[in-house]
């Protein structure tokens, strides 16, 4: 079949696109044949192109959602190349000079060692680093464990089972306008199983995910822990990254079956853009996890990076008794915009959740906090907890809260308590009178802001977010 | 350390300060006292250089260089140190990392080599056993849930840890019980040296008691209307200000 698909593909762009072809870098645009070229370039069976191809015609039909509280001029889909392979060594940059000075200079700021900048950047290497070898070693320990951790592809490839079963069994392919497009032209991505009563033996972490290339714009991540599993997952790092791709549309799928624990951590630090707003990346993400009965999953997030953030990790809590969790740090700056929250659909009996979302705005930006708590009428003594704290930096950004609550079981309980702050006057001069410059005292003030999110974060992680928020506020006070 | 000479200042475009000169040599301790208004707290919110205190006249010599040439956070790392009337909180930052960032910038301003974590933290450890400060306050947010006196103590903690050149104590004995201004005045008196100065503002001459000044001056409609030793602030606490006001202003 994929022989077929290929032959029909080339013969297709065979008039326009025949260069294209050669350097494996497919033209802009968006058609049932991308699809396929997409699904043949990685020799994907054909259960995964019809399924591809489901998910294409079911966008064709749908509308990009405008409720969001965002504005951007309307993404041309039809401007867009859905394909291009890994850059060559010689393509990229060969020694860190080659790199935007700029770049470096934030790294230099966030404390990250010389090897890692060059892998960040991108800089062609043909020494294998130090990494690779603890690459390795971990592989190891993992497949002793019977943990699966591999890329989306090799999932496909190696455990077709699991992922017909698994994949879109959360986020089906028409879910929602960002997600059937991801389901039908999805670049890479992770795929995690934790096999039954297994305590996966230490995080997993996309950083260690290095063989993979240009799996960033559309990114698919599934992750199913077996009854009575425990994972914790980091994505992203704090390094700023760049990517040549503005529009990012990511879809990750958590299973947590029977008293299985899934912890989901992200730090996510794409361009923002300049100053202006020019230049930065729209992230329109699709998070969901189900829950089975007396399992548990916690979303906790930083975002300080995009353009426009577009994101609502959230939790189906169909098992009794079982718990989610979201916990957020959101701060925009300069242009940037982001309506982020969680939704938290409790549908068995004497679920839990809670969300701690703060939202920092700074410059003459806008962030949103939007959450849904829904007790279905199955939910008897289902309880939420919901906190949404705003600061604000500045008096030119907003920050808004839309908190949607629907009851439909009266022994549910749900809480909801809200709070808008301004960095003080008295604050900043306490702090200055110690001896702080004013950015210092701003990054310490929202830094005990965002505490109580920042104590879940996996240690190493919360000391890098709490620096990562210091130089994104960088320029917001003077 | 510091002359004020002719020193006009006004808060709102309403005139607080109106002609104040005074001069501090080191190692002196002058305390500030007068009647409600009469300009004691702008003197230290000028002198440290909050905004919103707009200085129209006169000059402010600190160690011999102008003072106004200097930022808030400049001046506090030259050492001119405001202990707050109300000392401000700032929610989930721990208390011990506060002090931590302020102790390490000022030492680094001084040039001296940066305390490792573990030095710093027995240094604030003793010294918040100084001012008899429970250790559990070092690990809460600055100033969060602290009462009045607990505050006041953590503003002395700091002083202490800074090791300013001028202290300026901004009423620190308001709201205080005898043991707590006890502790506050034990802390003042042991940092008393050849160097290191401070004005004591204060309405009451209780404070005085604890902490003996070698000035005291009335301040009174933005000026300094009287000086004298300690026995004027007995004198004041005898027959008030009424006296004062009428004979000069």
């Amino acid at each position: 079949m994929s022989e077929q698909v290929e032959h029909l593909i080339s013969k297709e762009y065979a008039a326009g696109f025949h260069t294209a072809i050669e350097s494996e870098t497919l033209p802009p645009g968006l058609n049932e044949d991308v699809v396929r070229f997409i699904s043949a370039k990685k020799d994907e069976p054909e259960w995964m192109l019809d399924w591809r191809l489901q998910a294409f015609r079911a966008w064709q039909e749908m509308e990009s959602p405008d409720w969001a509280k965002v504005k951007y001029p309307p993404v041309d889909f039809q401007s867009i190349s859905y394909y291009s392979a890994p850059k060559s060594m010689d393509e990229r940059p060969q020694s860190l000079d080659e790199v935007d000075p700029e770049l470096l200079a934030t790294y230099e700021k966030l404390g990250i060692p010389l090897h890692e900048q060059a892998v960040l950047a991108g800089v062609a290497m043909d020494v294998v680093f130090d990494s690779v070898s603890v690459v390795t070693t971990f592989r190891e320990k993992l497949l002793e464990a019977g943990v699966i951790f591999c890329s989306i592809s090799e999932a496909i490839e190696k455990y077709p089972e699991l992922i017909k079963k698994y994949l879109g069994s959360v986020v089906p392919q028409k879910d929602n306008y960002f997600a059937a497009l991801n389901s039908a032209v999805f670049s890479d991505g992770s795929f995690v199983f934790i096999p039954k009563g297994v305590r996966c033996p230490m995080e997993l972490s996309t950083y260690f995910r290095i063989n993979e290339q240009n799996t960033g714009q559309f990114e698919r991540t599934l992750i199913v822990a077996e009854e009575g599993s425990h994972v914790s997952y980091l994505e992203g790092c704090t390094a700023p990254m760049r990517d040549e791709n503005q529009l990012h549309a990511a879809v990750v799928e958590l299973v947590a079956c029977d008293n299985a624990e899934i912890k989901y951590s992200t730090v996510q630090n794409w361009y923002p853009g300049d100053a202006e707003g020019k230049g930065g990346i729209y992230n329109f993400v699709t998070k969901r996890g189900v829950c089975h009965e007396s399992a548990k999953i916690s979303w906790t997030q930083v975002e300080t990076g995009s353009a426009i953030t577009w994101k609502y990790p959230s939790c189906i809590l169909r098992g009794d008794n079982s718990v989610g969790e979201f916990y957020s740090v959101a701060l925009t700056n300069n242009l940037q915009q982001a309506d982020t929250g969680t939704k938290m659909i409790h549908i068995g009996k004497n679920t839990r959740s809670t969300i701690i979302a703060k939202g920092i705005s700074a410059g003459r930006s806008d962030s949103s906090y939007r959450g849904l708590v829904r007790m279905n009428p199955g939910a008897d003594g289902a309880r939420n907890f919901t906190q949404c704290d705003s600061l604000l930096i500045g008096d030119r950004c907003g920050a808004h809260t839309f908190p949607y609550i629907e009851s439909k079981n009266p022994s549910a309980v749900i809480e909801h308590e809200a709070t808008t702050s301004k960095v003080s006057d008295d604050q900043m001069f306490l702090c200055a009178q110690r001896g702080l410059d004013p950015e210092k005292a701003v990054s310490m003030i929202v830094n005990g802001f965002c505490r109580e999110v920042f104590k879940e974060l996996p240690m190493e992680f919360a000391v890098e977010a709490g620096k990562l928020l210091e130089v994104s506020l960088e320029g917001s006070v003077g | 350390m510091l002359r004020i000479n002719n020193l006009h200042a006004s808060v709102e475009d309403k005139e607080i300060l109106k002609g104040l000169s005074l001069e501090i040599k080191p190692g002196e301790v002058h305390a500030i006292m007068g009647p409600n208004g009469a300009g004691k707290s702008t003197l230290g919110n000028v002198l440290s250089g909050r905004d919103g205190y707009e200085v129209s006249s006169g000059t402010v010599e600190f160690k011999g260089a102008n003072l106004f040439d200097l930022a808030v956070e400049e001046r506090a790392r030259e050492g001119v140190f405001l202990a707050f009337q109300y000392p401000v909180e700032i929610p989930g930052v721990s208390n011990m990392e506060f002090l931590k960032v302020s102790v390490d910038t000022v030492r680094k301003h001084k040039g001296l080599p940066a305390l490792s974590s573990v030095e710093f933290m027995k240094l604030a450890r003793t010294t918040s056993q100084k001012v008899k400060l429970d250790q559990a306050f070092l690990k809460r947010g600055v100033n969060e849930g602290f009462s009045g006196g607990e505050k006041k103590r953590n503003e002395i903690l700091q002083m202490m840890l800074l090791e300013p050149s001028l202290c300026i104590l901004d009423e620190t004995d308001s709201g205080l019980d005898i043991d707590a201004l006890q502790t506050v005045a034990d802390g003042v008196n042991a940092m008393r040296n050849k160097d290191r100065s401070f004005i004591v503002v204060t309405h009451y001459q209780r404070l005085l008691d604890y902490i003996v000044p070698d000035y005291v001056h009335v301040l009174a409609d933005g000026k300094i209307v009287k000086s004298g030793d300690k026995s004027l602030a007995k004198e004041l606490e005898a027959k008030g200000y009424g006296w004062l006001e009428g004979g000069v202003a």
